[in-house]
């Protein structure tokens, strides 16, 4: 619930301040935020299996980041950054669908 | 799967909903209030920015297409400022026109068949003792030309480029084939002053026709009229050269 709320909160707060993305984190924002919806994604998931752990999403979801941040820094580097976005954001999608699809499962028995 | 039932399954998820005083649940939520903010932003930026999100390739596309637009209009404008200048031509063509009908004058001046007036100089030669002959006017009308006479008559006879001087059977002076007899007038158009000293330098005009027993009366006038005109008449065998200019 708590999550929940800050999360509208942060929303919210994103609207009012309009704020803009510095040039450095341009490349990664994208990413790291496909990122974090697959560890919410997977947070619920885990909750409705039961097995939710708050210092796993939070583990989870800083690694999440960090790592696809990482990837796509390291793309840039080694000159492949704009394919590597697209892969980490192909992964984390399909994930994100699994996810998805796990949890409509728990909900609607569909 | 260890969820057997659609209540079961909500209410897991209401049961691990509910508010917990705890480090990792704030953490949590402090994490998901910062998805969301960076969520809206990277919205927001995706929406603002124009260009920036677009990878080289679709960049060099894109300048690849302004490119080719910028080569398209280029040809269009320079079509269109052609034609609007052809357009505005039709004042050009005026002042050509005007050029035209100025240098047909001068031409027609030149060729005897308009009349002309203008400063100039008459130069009366009166020849009691029939001494002068028609190398002698032939003399003088050279001398008027070289000091600048753009228009000449002699007594009622036109002098243009053709004209010839010559002595008839009867001894009398010919110009282009039409007799005249003293006194000689010839009047000349141009700079008075230059021709009046052409004609009285030592040993020229005048001082030849005083040898010959004429006398010679030069006289300057603002507004001396050459009326004598020539007939038009084509040229037999000269065509204007078209394909060659200068």
């Amino acid at each position: 619930m708590i999550p929940a709320l800050g999360l509208i909160g942060g929303l919210l707060l994103g609207l009012f301040l309009h704020p803009d993305v510095p040039l450095w984190l341009q490349p990664y924002l994208p990413v790291a935020v496909i990122a974090a919806l697959d560890a919410v994604f997977g947070a619920v998931r885990s909750m409705l299996d039961g097995i939710f752990s708050d210092k796993v999403f939070v583990v989870s979801f800083l690694s999440n980041v960090v790592v696809a941040a990482l990837i796509v820094f390291m793309g840039d580097q080694l000159g492949v950054g704009s394919q590597l976005s697209t892969a980490v954001v192909v992964v984390l999608g399909l994930r994100i669908f699994s996810n998805v699809a796990a949890i409509r499962r728990h909900l609607f028995h569909a | 799967m260890s969820v057997g039932s659609g209540e079961s399954g909500w209410r897991t998820l209401a049961r691990m909903g509910r508010p917990r005083a705890t480090k990792a649940n704030a953490l949590a939520a402090v994490l998901a209030a910062a998805l969301g903010f960076a969520m809206v932003t990277q919205v927001h930026q995706n929406r603002s920015s124009g260009l920036d999100n677009l990878s080289q390739d679709d960049l060099v596309a894109l300048l690849d297409g302004e490119a080719q637009q910028a080569v398209r209009l280029g040809h269009e404008s320079d079509t269109l400022t052609y034609t609007r200048d052809q357009l505005r031509g039709s004042s050009g063509d005026q002042a050509a026109l005007s050029a035209a009908q100025q240098r047909l004058t001068q031409l027609g001046i030149l060729a005897g068949t308009l009349p002309a007036k203008g400063p100039g100089i008459r130069v009366t030669v009166a020849d009691p003792k029939a001494g002068v002959q028609s190398a002698n006017l032939l003399d003088a009308v050279e001398e008027l030309r070289d000091a600048g006479a753009e228009a000449i008559q002699v007594n009622s006879v036109r002098v243009v480029a053709s004209t010839y001087f010559s002595t008839g059977s009867d001894n009398r002076l010919q110009v282009d084939g039409t007799a005249i007899s003293p006194p000689y007038v010839l009047l000349a158009i141009g700079d008075p002053h230059t021709m009046s000293t052409a004609m009285a330098i030592p040993g020229g005009v005048v001082s030849t026709l005083r040898q010959l027993g004429a006398t010679t009366v030069v006289t300057s006038s603002t507004a001396v009229s050459v009326s004598a005109l020539r007939a038009r008449s084509g040229d037999r065998y000269a065509q204007p050269d078209t394909t060659s200019t200068g």
